[in-house]
This record gives C-alpha cells, sequence and structure tokens, in this order.
C-alpha cells in the first residue's frame, strides 16, 4: 500500500530529518569555519540557536505568517516522506514546491520592503531550478522506466551512468535549492546588506524556528535526491548513496565559501542554459535509446 | 434525448424573453431561475448517462436543416452590416466567402449525404454539458449584480444594451450545447458559427472604438478558423460521403491517407476557435468586454469548443502524422510562449489571458498526443481550468468594481478592506498552477504522458514553461497573502448574486478537486474506454488520493486557520522610526516623512511581449501553413 507507506514515511521523516538536518547544519558550520581559519561554533550550535527562538514571545506583523510557515514544514514533512519510503520522485518534487510557495507567502505577508524584494528573488531562485528538477525527474523515469524511488532497487545498474548529464545540472541547481552562495539572493545571513534579512526580515520566534528546521529537512530532503542517482541492486548501494550525498554536500560547502552572489539575471540565464544543455540532451539521448 | 432537446431549447427561449425584457427586477428573476433550471438539467442529464460510453440517438429532420440555413444567412448578415457599418472589408469579405460557401454546400452538396442519428452522448459531452450548464449559467447570474455597476459606471446617457448583453449569453450556451450533441457536423458548425457571432456582439458591446477593433479581430480570425471548418465539410461529404462525426472519426482511423486534409482544417477551426498562436491576439482583446462576457469566453465556451473538437479528433492525430505533429507543436510552443509573456503582466485580466491562452495550449498538445493518458489528463484540464478560471475572473471584475483598478500592485493596501474575496482569489490561483490541486495532478499526467510517447520538445516545453507559470502565479498570490490575515469583511456593496456565484465557484473547485479520483473513474475513464477500449491511468489512485488529502489541508488552513492568530501585532520594520506601518511611511534622515515602496519583478526585459510575441507568432504561422499544404498538397507521399 502507497498509501498507508507514505503515511509512515512522512511521520518518519518528520522525526528524523530535523535530527540529521540538525547535525549537518552544525557540520556545515564548523567546515566553514575551518576553510575560513577560524575553529567555528559547537556542533550543536544550530539546535541552541533554534531552542532560543522557540523560547521567544510570539510577535508577528501580518498575523499569518506563522500559519503558511505551519504549511510549508507540513509539506516539506510529505515530500520527504513520499521520497523516503520509495514513492513518486514527481509528486516529491511538487510537494517541495507547494513548500516553497507557502515559505514565500510568508515573507510576502509582512507586507514590509525587505521581505518583499526577498520574497520576489525567492519566487525567481524557485523559477530558475524548476526545469532542471523536472528534467531530472523525467530523465530518471526514463532510464528507471519509473517514476518510483524505490524501483531504483531492482535496477541492474545505477541511473548514474545513463544520467549522469542530468546529474551535473543537478548538482548546479543543487546550490540554489541548498541556498548556497553564489545564489543564495533570497536572503542573506547578514542583516547589514541591502536585503537586511531578505525573505525573512519580518519572522521571528517560532516562525523563524519553523523555517530554520524546514531548512535542515530540505537539506536532507535534496541530499536523498543527490543520492538516488547511485541506487542499485539491494539496499546494500545505499551506502554509495549517503557516500555520494555527503561528498556533493561538502562540495556546496566549498563552492559556497569560494564564489560571491551573482545577480538573479545571472542566476537564472545560467540555471536556464544548464537546465537546457544538460537535462535536454539526456532527455534526447535516452529517447533515442 | 428529451433533456438534450430541452437544454439547447430552453436557453433559446430565454434568450427570447430577454430580448423584451427592460427592468431590472423582473430580468433578476428570470436569469436567476432560468439560470437553476439550466444548472439542475445538465446535472440531471450527468446522472441519467453517468458512464455511458457513446451513445446515438436517431434524430434526423429537414427543418432543423433548414433552420440551421436560415442561421448561416443571418450570421452573415449581422458580420455584414458591422463590417459595412465600422467599413471593415475583411471581415465583411470573409463572411461573404463563408455564407457563399455554406449556401452551395446546402443546396448543392448536402442532399447527397443523409445522416440518420443527428444527436449523441458520450461522457465527454455530459462533461462539457456539466461545464456549460453550471458554471456558464452561473456566470450569467453573476452578470446581473456586475452589469448594474457596470451600467453605473458608464457614461451619462450611454444607452442601456443590458437586455442583449443577456440575451446572448443564453443564445451562446444553447450555441455551446449544439456543438457538444450534435453527431451531425453541419448542425455542429451552424452552433460553432453562432458562438463565433455572439462573441463578436459582446466584446463589441460597450461600441467604444477599442471594443469594435478587438471585435473585428475576433471576427476575422474566427471566420478564418469557420472557413477551415466549412472546408472539411466539403472533403467529407465529397470524398468520405458522411457528415455524422463518429462515421468521419472511423473513416479517417480507417483511410488515413484521405483523412490528412479534412482533420487538417477541422483542426485548424479548433486551433482558432482554443486562440492559439498565432491567433491568440483575439482573446487578449476581448478582455475590453464586461468582466463576465471574459468569464464565459474563458472558461466554459467558446475556447472550450475550440479544444472540445480537438479532443474529439485526438484519435485521428494518432495516425495522421502531419495534423498530430501540427497540433503538439502549436500546443507546446503556445504553452510556453504565452506562459512566459504572463511573467511580465500587471494587469490581472491580462495574466488571466495569457494564462487560459498557455493552458489551452497544453490541452491542445495532450490533443495532439492523441493516446488515453494524454487525454485523460486534457478532459482534467478543461474540468479544471473552466472551475479555477471563471472563480478567477469573477474574483477579478468584483474587485475592479471595489478598488477601481484591475492591476495588481493595487491589489495589497486596497484590498485591504476585502479579506473575503482575497481569499476567493487565492483560492482560484492555487487552483490553477499548484500541488496539490486538480490543474497540477493534470499538468503531472500530461509530463507523463508525454514522456511515455517520448515527445521530447513538448517535455522541454513543458518543463520551462511550467517554471514560468510558478513565477507569476507566485508574485500575484504573495500580493494577497497578507490581507488573508485581516479582521472581518468590512465591504458590504457587493452585490448578493456576484457572492452566490463566487461561492458556487468556489464549491466547484473545491469538491473537483477533492473527488478527483472518483470524477476520473465515473466521467473520464467512460470516455477513454469507449474511444480506445482501454484506459489511461497514468498516475496512480493512491497518489490522487494523497493529493486530495493534501487539498483538504490547504482549505482548512485558508478558510479556517488564517484568522485565528492572536500573536501580539507590530509595525513593519523600514530602517527608520516608522510613523504609519500600514502606509509603510517612516520618518527619514531629514525628519521628513517617506513612503517605502516596493515592486513585484515583471522581468520585462527577458519576458516581455515585444520580444516574444512576434517569434510566436511567425514560428507557428510557418508550422500551420506547412501542414496544411503538407496535407493538402502531398498526402500520398506520407503514407
Amino acid at each position: 500500500m502507497t498509501f498507508i507507506n507514505t503515511l509512515i514515511g512522512t511521520v518518519a521523516f518528520a522525526i528524523l530529518a530535523p535530527i540529521v538536518g540538525c547535525l549537518l547544519a552544525g557540520l556545515d558550520r564548523i567546515i566553514s569555519a575551518r576553510m575560513q581559519g577560524r575553529v567555528g561554533p559547537p556542533l550543536l550550535q544550530p539546535y541552541y540557536d533554534v531552542r532560543k527562538l522557540i523560547d521567544k514571545d510570539d510577535v508577528t506583523v501580518s498575523g499569518v505568517d506563522g500559519v503558511y510557515m505551519t504549511c510549508a514544514l507540513v509539506f516539506t514533512a510529505f515530500a520527504g516522506g513520499i521520497f523516503f519510503s520509495g514513492g513518486n520522485l514527481l509528486m516529491s518534487a511538487f510537494i517541495i514546491t507547494m513548500a516553497a510557495l507557502f515559505f514565500i507567502m510568508a515573507a510576502y505577508s509582512s507586507r514590509s520592503p525587505y521581505a518583499e524584494v526577498g520574497a520576489g528573488r525567492e519566487t525567481l531562485q524557485v523559477m530558475s531550478y524548476e526545469p532542471m528538477v523536472l528534467l531530472m525527474a523525467v530523465c530518471f523515469f526514463m532510464a528507471a522506466h519509473s517514476f518510483n524511488v524505490g524501483d531504483a532497487f531492482k535496477l541492474n545498474m545505477p541511473v548514474i551512468t545513463l544520467i549522469w548529464p542530468a546529474f551535473i545540472g543537478f548538482l548546479f541547481i543543487l546550490t540554489i535549492k541548498l541556498r548556497k552562495s553564489p545564489f543564495d539572493i533570497s536572503t542573506s545571513h547578514h542583516a547589514h546588506q541591502e536585503l537586511v534579512k531578505g525573505t525573512t526580515t519580518e519572522m521571528s520566534g517560532k516562525t523563524l524556528a519553523k523555517v530554520e528546521i524546514m531548512h535542515w529537512c530540505e537539506n536532507v530532503l535534496f541530499l536523498g535526491w543527490t543520492g538516488m542517482f547511485f541506487l542499485w541492486g539491494g539496499p546494500l548501494s545505499i551506502i554509495l548513496a549517503v557516500v555520494v550525498a555527503l561528498a556533493a554536500w561538502f562540495f556546496e560547502i566549498w563552492v559556497d565559501n569560494n564564489f560571491a552572489r551573482v545577480k538573479w539575471q545571472l542566476m537564472l540565464k545560467s540555471a536556464w542554459i544548464v537546465a537546457l544543455v544538460c537535462g535536454g540532451v539526456n532527455v534526447v539521448f535516452l529517447a533515442m535509446l | 434525448m428529451t433533456l438534450i432537446a430541452f437544454l439547447i431549447i430552453f436557453p433559446l427561449v430565454i434568450a427570447a424573453l430577454l430580448l423584451l425584457v427592460k427592468g431590472d427586477w423582473p430580468r433578476n428573476i428570470i436569469v436567476g431561475i432560468s439560470a437553476a433550471v439550466i444548472a439542475v438539467a445538465s446535472i440531471l442529464l450527468a446522472v441519467q448517462y453517468l458512464g455511458t460510453s457513446h451513445r446515438l440517438f436517431e434524430f434526423s429532420s429537414a427543418i432543423v436543416d433548414y433552420v440551421g440555413t436560415a442561421i448561416s444567412i443571418a450570421i452573415a448578415a449581422v458580420i455584414i452590416s458591422f463590417g459595412v457599418k465600422y467599413k471593415n472589408k475583411l471581415a465583411t469579405a470573409l463572411a461573404i466567402v463563408q455564407v457563399v460557401g455554406s449556401l452551395v454546400y446546402e443546396f448543392g452538396f448536402a442532399h447527397a449525404v443523409h445522416e440518420p442519428a443527428g444527436l449523441y452522448i458520450d461522457s465527454l459531452s455530459v462533461i462539457m454539458a456539466l461545464i456549460i450548464g453550471v458554471i456558464g449559467s452561473g456566470i450569467c447570474v453573476y452578470a446581473l449584480g456586475y452589469m448594474i455597476d457596470f451600467q453605473a459606471h458608464e457614461p451619462e446617457g450611454a444607452k442601456d444594451r443590458r437586455p442583449t448583453f443577456f440575451a446572448l449569453m443564453f443564445l451562446f450556451l444553447s450555441a455551446m450545447f449544439v456543438i457538444v450533441f450534435s453527431n451531425n457536423m453541419v448542425w455542429m458548425f451552424t452552433g460553432w458559427e453562432v458562438t463565433t457571432v455572439c462573441s463578436f456582439l459582446l466584446i463589441g458591446y460597450t461600441r467604444t472604438d477599442e471594443a469594435i477593433n478587438n471585435a473585428f479581430r475576433q471576427i476575422i480570425m474566427n471566420l478564418l478558423g469557420g472557413i477551415g471548418f466549412l472546408v472539411a465539410l466539403y472533403i467529407a461529404t465529397i470524398q468520405m460521403h458522411t457528415i455524422s462525426l463518429d462515421r468521419f472519426i472511423l473513416e479517417g482511423l480507417m483511410h488515413p491517407e484521405i483523412a490528412a486534409l479534412p482533420v487538417c482544417a477541422l483542426a485548424f477551426a479548433g486551433l482558432t476557435k482554443a486562440a492559439q498562436m498565432p491567433f491568440h491576439t483575439w482573446l487578449l482583446g476581448a478582455m475590453v468586454a464586461p468582466t463576465p462576457t471574459s468569464a464565459l469566453l474563458h472558461s466554459s465556451t467558446m475556447v472550450k469548443a475550440g479544444v472540445f473538437l480537438l479532443i474529439k479528433l485526438a484519435p485521428l492525430f494518432l495516425v495522421c502524422q502531419v495534423p498530430g505533429t501540427m497540433v503538439i507543436l502549436i500546443g507546446g510552443i503556445t504553452f510556453m510562449l504565452c506562459s512566459f509573456m504572463a511573467i511580465s503582466q500587471t494587469n490581472a485580466k491580462r495574466v488571466l489571458a495569457y494564462s487560459t491562452i498557455a493552458n489551452l495550449g497544453l490541452i491542445t498538445a495532450c490533443a495532439g498526443v492523441g493516446t488515453p493518458e494524454a487525454i485523460w489528463a486534457a478532459i482534467l484540464l478543461v474540468i479544471f481550468h473552466a472551475a479555477a478560471k471563471s472563480l478567477l475572473f469573477l474574483c477579478v471584475g468584483t474587485a475592479e468594481h471595489h478598488i477601481g483598478s484591475r492591476d495588481i500592485e493595487d491589489m495589497d493596501l486596497l484590498f485591504e478592506r476585502m479579506p473575503r474575496l482575497a481569499r476567493f482569489m487565492m483560492l482560484g490561483i492555487m487552483c490553477m498552477f499548484i500541488a496539490p490541486f486538480g490543474m497540477l495532478i493534470a499538468k503531472w499526467a500530461t509530463l507523463v504522458s508525454f514522456v511515455e510517447t517520448k515527445q521530447v520538445v513538448l517535455i522541454i516545453l513543458l518543463a520551462f514553461g511550467s517554471a514560468a507559470t510558478f513565477m507569476f502565479w507566485a508574485k500575484w498570490l504573495g500580493k494577497l497573502s497578507g490581507i488573508a490575515g485581516r479582521p472581518q469583511n468590512v465591504e458590504m456593496t457587493v452585490h448578493p448574486s456576484e457572492w452566490i456565484s463566487l461561492i458556487v465557484m468556489a464549491a466547484i473547485a473545491i469538491v473537483a478537486c477533492i473527488v478527483l479520483p472518483i470524477m476520473s473513474h465515473t466521467m473520464v475513464e467512460p470516455y477513454l474506454v469507449g474511444i480506445y477500449g482501454q484506459l489511461g491511468q497514468d498516475i496512480s489512485v493512491d497518489n490522487l488520493w494523497i493529493s486530495s488529502i493534501l487539498a483538504v489541508f490547504v482549505l482548512v488552513v485558508l478558510f479556517g486557520g488564517v484568522n485565528s492568530s492572536k500573536k501580539k501585532r507590530v509595525g513593519v520594520y523600514l530602517a527608520g522610526v516608522s510613523t504609519d506601518s500600514d502606509t509603510r511611511t517612516y520618518r527619514n534622515s531629514l525628519s521628513g516623512e517617506s513612503i517605502a515602496t516596493s515592486r513585484n519583478l515583471y522581468l520585462d526585459s527577458i519576458f516581455g511581449e515585444a520580444r516574444i510575441r512576434r517569434t510566436g507568432e511567425i514560428v507557428c504561422a510557418i508550422v500551420i501553413i506547412f501542414a496544411l499544404v503538407a496535407s493538402g498538397v502531398v498526402p500520398p507521399m506520407f503514407y
């Protein structure tokens, strides 16, 4: 029963993904600090930050941003649940887009000029990566003859052997999805930049905590998508998938630390060209097989 | 069959009655009651024929044929009189060509074939009847209140043409019923032309220069399509010896080399009516009409007649490569380019128009692919598009009368007093483009069917087009997202008839999303079985139910959760001391007051009409010309 599996998967993802994501976020900060010649915070610093946010008073501008963020969290959990229970990859991609939409709405709802600019740019980010995500799912289908992630275990060879161009394209947009520089244009980690804080300018307390947790879960899901390219044969291949996902993640941190933020025009154009070249060529190639 | 006859004749009678009625109150009563009657009758029809795959009715009558001829002459007379009055030579010439063509056909060729089964019903006509009968007549009810405000906004002493307006609306419904129930293609053609001339008159309603120009643009494009239909009738009669739609399709499947040209001509007619590039400008121009007209044209009639014909022809596109490829390419290109152009629009009605054209493009592309999976997606797209788009048009119409603007940028502050309307609008927008609502499920099925048939070009067009779709809807939704949290609705001047139809449309959109799996099983699948003998289920029922549950969740949040916040409210941060948080006014460094403003991104330099429109029109025109020539001149070479 897909239906029951999805529900179980969603609950499991909702519990486990924040833990894994939180640890990854802590590691991220330590690795980044080392790359910059600093020591960095303790591993659990992201957890301490979020716990502190949850203890704060509830203050809001619009009164609805908290509700929208709850929706975003729920949809992220569903997207993760669908994916990690071996469900439909396209469905997972669509539902995570829904989560992104609710995050955008939460940002817009304050009607702060800074948040609106951030939300507009976040929309651009979604538009930039969406073609590649769809083409990646299509390539997966054409290689594995199913949209179901679980069916990858029935293959004789991992899909990467057939869809490595799509994988390269996916790594490119993964930078946008993980909100890493040079494509972190919708929000900034520092309040003094031109955006103030972009999307999250008017969010505080529990709402901001939800944003953090959502990002942790998203990161886990996207790394899961990365690993999916390397699944085949049996569950043992998961080990390889995890190793590759972690390597991709390390690569993204390296990119984050070595490239300056670009303007949206460059992001949109480069992401679409990459999608057209890597995704398009791969789809044509698979169709001719 | 009684019900079918009733659905065709009853709106005609009401139309005649409305022409005579001048007062507001009698009109309100007549329109209200007859709209309810039509809606109930179409629901009864749906219940009676639920699950019917295909059924012909023995019905033929020389009188009906003559009435059809008389209508053709009347239509030509109307167009020619307008053409002469406003000195439009092209429209006059086309109308003359068409009326001569149909008279020659009627008296020269029509007697050669006799069609005993004039009417039919299948699950697709049932679905269309529900859309026309429920959504279409709901829009007529909405128009009651809207047109009172509209007349009040007109300049002093403007002529009150509302009797004609409402008569045309009902005539339109009747003509649509003729199109979806006629097996006799000559009758179908008559209905086809009536919808063309009705929308001509509705678009030109205000008689301003702009309205007249746009009405003529519409009539010229659709007369071209009508001539295409007529050409198909000639060939079907002379070469295939039939004017029956089901025989035509059967013959075509057996002899694709003969059918290529008539199928291409019919597809051309469908493309013009469905406002595909390069004919998309007539639908954009139709915006000058009062909003109920736009709602009617976009959601339940006119353009839906175009895609209805294309879906009917879908099995033939599988065997006739040339018209099939033409339809696929035109649909795919139109979907992507119109989604791009929608990004650059600030006018809400224009955004809606572009989105309509784009979605019709998607339906067209699905019809061109022609597999059961693609047709499943196409029919669901028709249903959800009708429900969501009518809701959106009605919302924009009401908003326009109350905030005095149809610009999306104005939809934040001015809208604050109408959180309920904002929520309906948000519902409509979400239904249009986001999982887990029906439109997206249909798009998903579309993608799957493209992948399974290895339509590489379509996959790429769809991937980029969908990304653009996200952009233009999300930024509009964002403008509205803050309003939903405002305290109660304080806007009292919206007419009750407008609220009633808004609520009906919203209910249809919601119910359709939730019962999607059931609807697919009871209404769409019987049609596919009837045509293809097999099902095209490409999304598992489990996934449909997951979507259905998520849709309920979003709806509960949207209508239940958003205004219950008890949190402490604070003003917005403006990098200075705020003096008025609502208008975003703050004290600047010179102790004066500044207002912080921001606009959404419209990316005109990348997605502007100026850049895209011309390219799209040229490419699509070349495709159409090539296809017509290829299927007309050299069909034997292709088979």
